[in-house]
């Protein structure tokens, strides 16, 4: 266990790293007594002839995290090499990556790693993986996730896809990307706005709200075919789409009884059932993973706050206190935090709830965060702010010391969604 | 053009009241969305267009009176205002507004085919849903005012933009006041 005897960074202050060449993303870290795993990365064998540095996209991914440090080997180590570890343990390095990509005849690539406690001298196994070129960003997301869950012990999400919308001059985009913010790919554009988009369970579909038609209409659209239905267009507006953790039901907004209320209505569309009965606003619905309650904002007590209520419908519990603004609730995997946001003097800040312990932290230093939305395995939120000026994504971990900031060709990307795990 | 657009609206409404199932309730598969696609500068797909229903008589004639309905669609003529604003965190419609509000009450009353939609705005501080919320009650008080001047449901749509289509930029409160409002917007 050596291993996981994990190293503890003492940085005094703050300090910004921005990684060299072909940097991925940029790294804030803050604060003091930060205990991260050091990992030595070596070049992987054949990856300057590769399209994409693989090596360089699994450090990225980890450091991101907040449980990993990253150092390169400064040697080119490849799977099936018996490494000389005196080296590394100087580094100091706990942990070792090895591997190594070769083109095939077909034009696919053969990426292979393995992975070494350093300290013991230890194979912890490893992988190979045939891949077309577009892929070859997927595996080394891939292979960081292996990393990640064989020194953690908790599941990585490096290889899992987010959504957000951007505006670009008069135009609104829809984009699916990765984890990192890499790849981007257009799944709509518009002339109008694009909110609130949402991922399906299975990570297939995303329901979102769209004004084409000049009103906020709720849709739900097959990434993959591009194929999209209309969910909700009743009178006056639709919003805020939530689905259900088996897929079948989603929570949305909708005005047509007047106010903004809670329905839920089957995913193949129907007739709504209404949720809450207030006469002020209730919107932003959001499950959580046990599908037992929805959690969501309302102004019935005077101001917006976060309240929960069972999923069937039932009483209503209020959850946030503190402040007159409390809104956006996105809830952890395991039900235990809760991600929001909330007004203090003229700043919007994205803060933490601890729901055992009771305890609410803030995580950044900016001054207009929205719509934090966690990461599957529960370890970092996702969420966009203003940084000079321009929108920008953003990770940060639950203590809110280690935020990075994602990739992105564009500015003005906002409205993360982070997706499911999905089946390799 | 205007009018051309105008009248074929118009015989939208209409044939979609022809036959007997509201347009809003239809699902709708669009075609024109975007397929998913590699480029980082993807081609816009065509504009929203309302996609005949397959399910309607395609021998079905609807007169249309061409003259109205480019009345109806623009509104109380005049220098008559379709913007009402609103203070800082407030969504009551303030006595200065009334006499707006009453020339587009007479309008609709006196034009029942005429429609018309309430669009709620708000500035730009807060999430994006919650101020869809808030634009919705300024858009909701609008409603309610035509209505106690006896314009019937039936012609009102009120619906909120949120913060998401400013009338003024910046981040001062000048610009604030001029998006908090709401709009009508003849159809």
């Amino acid at each position: 266990m050596t291993l996981l005897n994990a190293w503890t960074v003492i940085l005094l202050g703050a300090f910004c790293g921005v990684l060299p060449a072909q940097a991925q993303f940029r790294v804030e870290i803050s604060g003091v007594g930060i205990t991260q795993i050091p990992i030595a990365m070596a070049n992987f064998r054949g990856e300057d002839r590769a399209p994409q540095k693989i090596s360089q996209i699994i450090a990225a991914d980890l450091e991101r995290s907040g449980q990993f440090r990253s150092t390169p080997a400064d040697a080119v180590i490849d799977e099936v090499s018996r490494p000389d570890f005196g080296p590394i343990r100087q580094k100091p390095a706990d942990a070792l990556l090895t591997g190594s990509v070769a083109r095939m005849a077909d034009g696919r690539f053969d990426v292979r790693f393995r992975l070494w406690d350093a300290v013991k001298g230890q194979d912890l196994g490893g992988q190979s993986y045939v891949v077309v070129p577009t892929d070859l960003r997927l595996v080394s997301h891939r292979i960081a996730d292996q990393v990640y869950e064989k020194l953690t012990g908790d599941k990585g999400i490096f290889s899992t896809r987010i959504a957000y919308i951007t505006k670009q001059g008069p135009k609104h985009f829809l984009w699916v990307a990765d984890a990192d913010g890499e790849n981007p790919q257009a799944a709509l554009s518009s002339q109008e706005p694009i909110i609130s988009p949402s991922w399906s369970p299975s990570g297939n579909e995303l329901a979102y709200v769209s004004f084409e038609s000049r009103k906020p209409v709720v849709y739900i659209h097959d990434i993959a075919s591009g194929k999209r239905r209309v969910l909700a267009n009743f009178k006056g507006s639709n919003s805020a789409p939530a689905w259900s953790a088996d897929g079948k039901t989603l929570a949305i907004t909708l005005s047509r009884d007047g106010g903004s209320q809670l329905f839920l209505i089957d995913a193949k569309g129907g007739e709504p059932k209404r949720l809450t009965q207030s006469s002020g606003i209730d919107t932003e619905p959001v499950f959580t993973a046990d599908g037992s309650a929805i959690y969501f904002v309302s102004d019935r007590g005077g101001s917006p706050q976060i309240y929960r209520i069972p999923a069937m419908g039932g009483p209503v519990q209020r959850v946030t206190f503190a402040g007159t603004y409390n809104i956006s609730p996105s809830v952890s995997p395991d039900g235990r935090w809760l991600a929001y946001v909330s007004r203090m003097g003229n700043a919007y800040k994205l803060h933490v709830m601890d729901m055992v312990n009771d305890k609410t932290w803030p995580l950044t230093d900016t001054n207009a965060d929205e719509r934090p939305t966690f990461a599957p395995n529960g370890r970092l939120i996702m969420y966009s702010t203003q940084s000079q000026g321009k929108e920008a994504l953003m990770t940060t971990t639950l203590d809110g010391k280690i935020r990075a900031r994602l990739a992105g060709q564009v500015s003005n990307m906002r409205e993360p969604h982070w997706g499911p795990f999905l089946n390799p | 053009m205007k009018k051309i657009l105008s009248t074929l609206g118009l015989v939208l409404l209409l044939s979609a009241c022809a036959s007997g199932v509201k347009l809003n309730d239809v699902p709708v598969e669009d075609k024109s969305g975007a397929k998913v696609s590699v480029a980082p500068d993807p081609v816009l797909p065509a504009p929203m267009t309302a996609a005949p229903n397959p399910n309607e008589a395609k021998s079905a004639v609807v007169p249309v009176d061409t003259t109205s309905a480019a009345n109806l669609s623009a509104g109380p003529g005049g220098n008559v205002s379709k913007v009402v604003f609103f203070d800082y965190d407030s969504y009551v419609v303030k006595a200065d507004f009334q006499s707006t509000i009453d020339a587009h009450a007479q309008f609709l009353k006196a034009n029942p085919r005429a429609k018309v939609s309430l669009e709620g705005h708000t500035d730009e501080r807060g999430g994006r849903e919650y101020n869809l919320a808030l634009g919705q009650k300024r858009a909701d008080a609008v409603r309610q005012s035509l209505s106690l001047l006896g314009v019937s449901e039936s012609q009102i749509e009120s619906v909120s933009f949120g913060k998401e289509k400013p009338a003024a930029q910046g981040a001062d409160e000048s610009a604030f006041a001029k998006n908090r409002r709401a709009e009508f917007f003849y159809r």
